[in-house]
């Protein structure tokens, strides 16, 4: 898929109408096309380099690039200054907001700074507690939760003002995302959840690894019944597995992920757990892709980010696809958006 | 929350009763009545729903459970951390608010639409201050 007027690094994309921001990643989504997201696992580090070279393994299979905020409440590079960095260069970044660390100014004011960096993907997210990670020390924020930060970026979007009222002159350009937990209790009420946040003002949602296809499909045909379909762009989290007793220890501490023993007992059955893992992963994407109503998959391959190319060209989602990456197409370099359609 | 549907009846007929005494409140002044009523709120609302005193309660959104008792404040459902158990992500000893919270919702007439009701941020000017009273005067459209 080639935009004709794919960015020139710093230059913005026109927005086409019915879009709500110039981004790649809505394009592709309204275009109908299998998504592929990612994350980049940020650095402990002030150098750039860094950052590019996590980038740059995902070159060429995905469409945008998650900046995570403090996951795990841990400490990385911030996320704001992730997105910097990735759209430096023209990658188009997933910009994270946590209600952990910041309050409704500090949020709010990240939100612009983000778009005026050319972020145009925001994922609003509550936070892990303070307790998961490497400060539990720390003061727990959480001024806004993820609905009413959803609700927060949509006021400033489209009523161009602050939560004050106060006025804003350019209003941020952005996709609205959020997260969702199909496999956590209460599962009963999890659909009911994502119509909160797409009335909320939720354009897509990432969801937590998918290990349970079953429970997924239940899930979906939940939201389906309430007539969500057709309002809110799915992508549904994957991941390999590296081997059975990582997998028994990820169920066991990492709160929300949910791993059947089916699985564990594939992993610990296999002569290589790793590329059985990576196996599973690829099985999985291909049988969620079925599913009605999912728009791609959210690969998040925490420590093993190096397998993400292979995991989507085996699974062959993309169908030859070739997602924009810097450097993909030299010889488009008119820094002129000529027009607005899609040339194939 | 086995108890969410009388405590919510007895919610409602309550806050009718506070309503229906808004000439006398009016007149011994509302500014006065804070400090004693919201000291009466605390007590009572403390011992009933572990209240943690928001000023802008919305119990009978939430199934008679305070969402201010989850560890990340969250008023418009749970997080995605909950325990395969039921229990907190945060505090793994305590039950998840919203897994209550749905469960008493089931129990309370239009209780389960209401869960639906997005909720605004939280005022955090109001904290400690009575929702009653609060409640009383926006009833009654009655400018502060």
């Amino acid at each position: 898929m080639i935009f004709e007027d794919e960015p020139v690094p710093g230059y913005p994309l026109p927005i086409w109408p019915g879009h709500t921001s110039p981004g790649r990643f809505e394009r592709v989504l309204r275009a109908g096309q299998f998504a592929v997201t990612t994350e980049l696992d940020p650095p402990d580090s002030a150098d750039p380099e860094d950052v590019y070279r996590r980038a740059r393994v995902f070159d060429g299979f995905v469409d945008a690039i998650n900046a995570t905020d403090g996951s795990g409440a841990n400490c990385h590079m911030s996320s704001m200054a992730v997105c910097a960095l990735l759209t430096r260069v023209g990658y188009a970044p997933v910009m994270q907001i946590s209600c952990r660390d910041k309050n409704r100014i500090a949020i709010q004011g990240d939100i612009l700074g983000g778009a005026a960096m050319g972020v145009c993907n925001l994922l609003c997210l509550t936070g892990d507690g303070v307790q998961a990670g490497d400060h539990p020390q720390a003061l727990p924020v959480f001024d806004l939760d993820c609905m009413t930060l959803l609700e927060t970026a949509r006021t400033l979007r489209d009523e161009h003002r602050f939560l004050s009222g106060r006025k804003i002159t350019y209003a941020p350009r952005v996709l609205l995302g959020a997260a969702e937990n199909p496999f956590a209790k209460p599962v009963e009420w999890r659909a009911q959840r994502l119509a909160k946040k797409v009335a909320a003002g939720a354009q897509f949602i990432q969801t937590q690894w998918c290990y349970d296809v079953p429970l997924l499909r239940t899930f979906m045909s939940r939201v389906e019944d309430l007539g969500l379909l057709d309002q809110v762009y799915i992508l549904v989290g994957v991941g390999p597995l590296r081997s059975a007793k990582s997998a028994e220890w990820i169920r066991t501490h990492v709160p929300g992920v949910h791993i059947p023993d089916e699985v564990i007992s594939r992993m610990a059955g296999a002569a290589d757990p790793a590329a059985e893992g990576r196996k599973l992963c690829i099985d999985l994407i291909q049988e969620i892709r079925t599913l009605k109503g999912v728009h791609g998959v959210h690969v998040m391959a925490f420590r093993q980010e190096h397998t993400v190319a292979e995991i989507i060209e085996r699974s062959g989602v993309l169908s030859g696809r070739v997602p924009w990456y810097p450097g993909r197409d030299p010889q488009s370099r008119d820094p002129q958006p000529t027009a607005s359609r899609i040339a194939s | 929350m086995r108890h969410a549907r009388g405590m919510n009846a007895f919610y409602r007929s309550f806050e009718a009763v506070l309503v229906a005494l808004h000439p006398l409140w009016k007149l011994i002044g509302y500014r006065r009545l804070e400090r004693p009523v919201a000291a009466l709120e605390r007590g009572v609302k403390g011992l009933l729903f572990d209240c943690r005193m928001c000023g802008q309660c919305i119990l009978s959104s939430t199934g008679m459970s305070c969402p201010m008792n989850c560890p990340k404040n969250l008023r418009n459902g749970p997080c995605g951390g909950v325990r395969a158990n039921g229990h907190c992500e945060v505090r793994p000893e305590m039950k998840c608010v919203w897994v209550q919270a749905v469960a008493g919702a089931a129990r309370i007439p239009g209780g389960a639409k209401a869960l639906q009701n997005v909720q605004v941020a939280v005022d955090r000017r109001l904290q400690g201050k009575s929702s009653w009273l609060r409640a009383v005067r926006e009833r009654l459209g009655d400018a502060l």
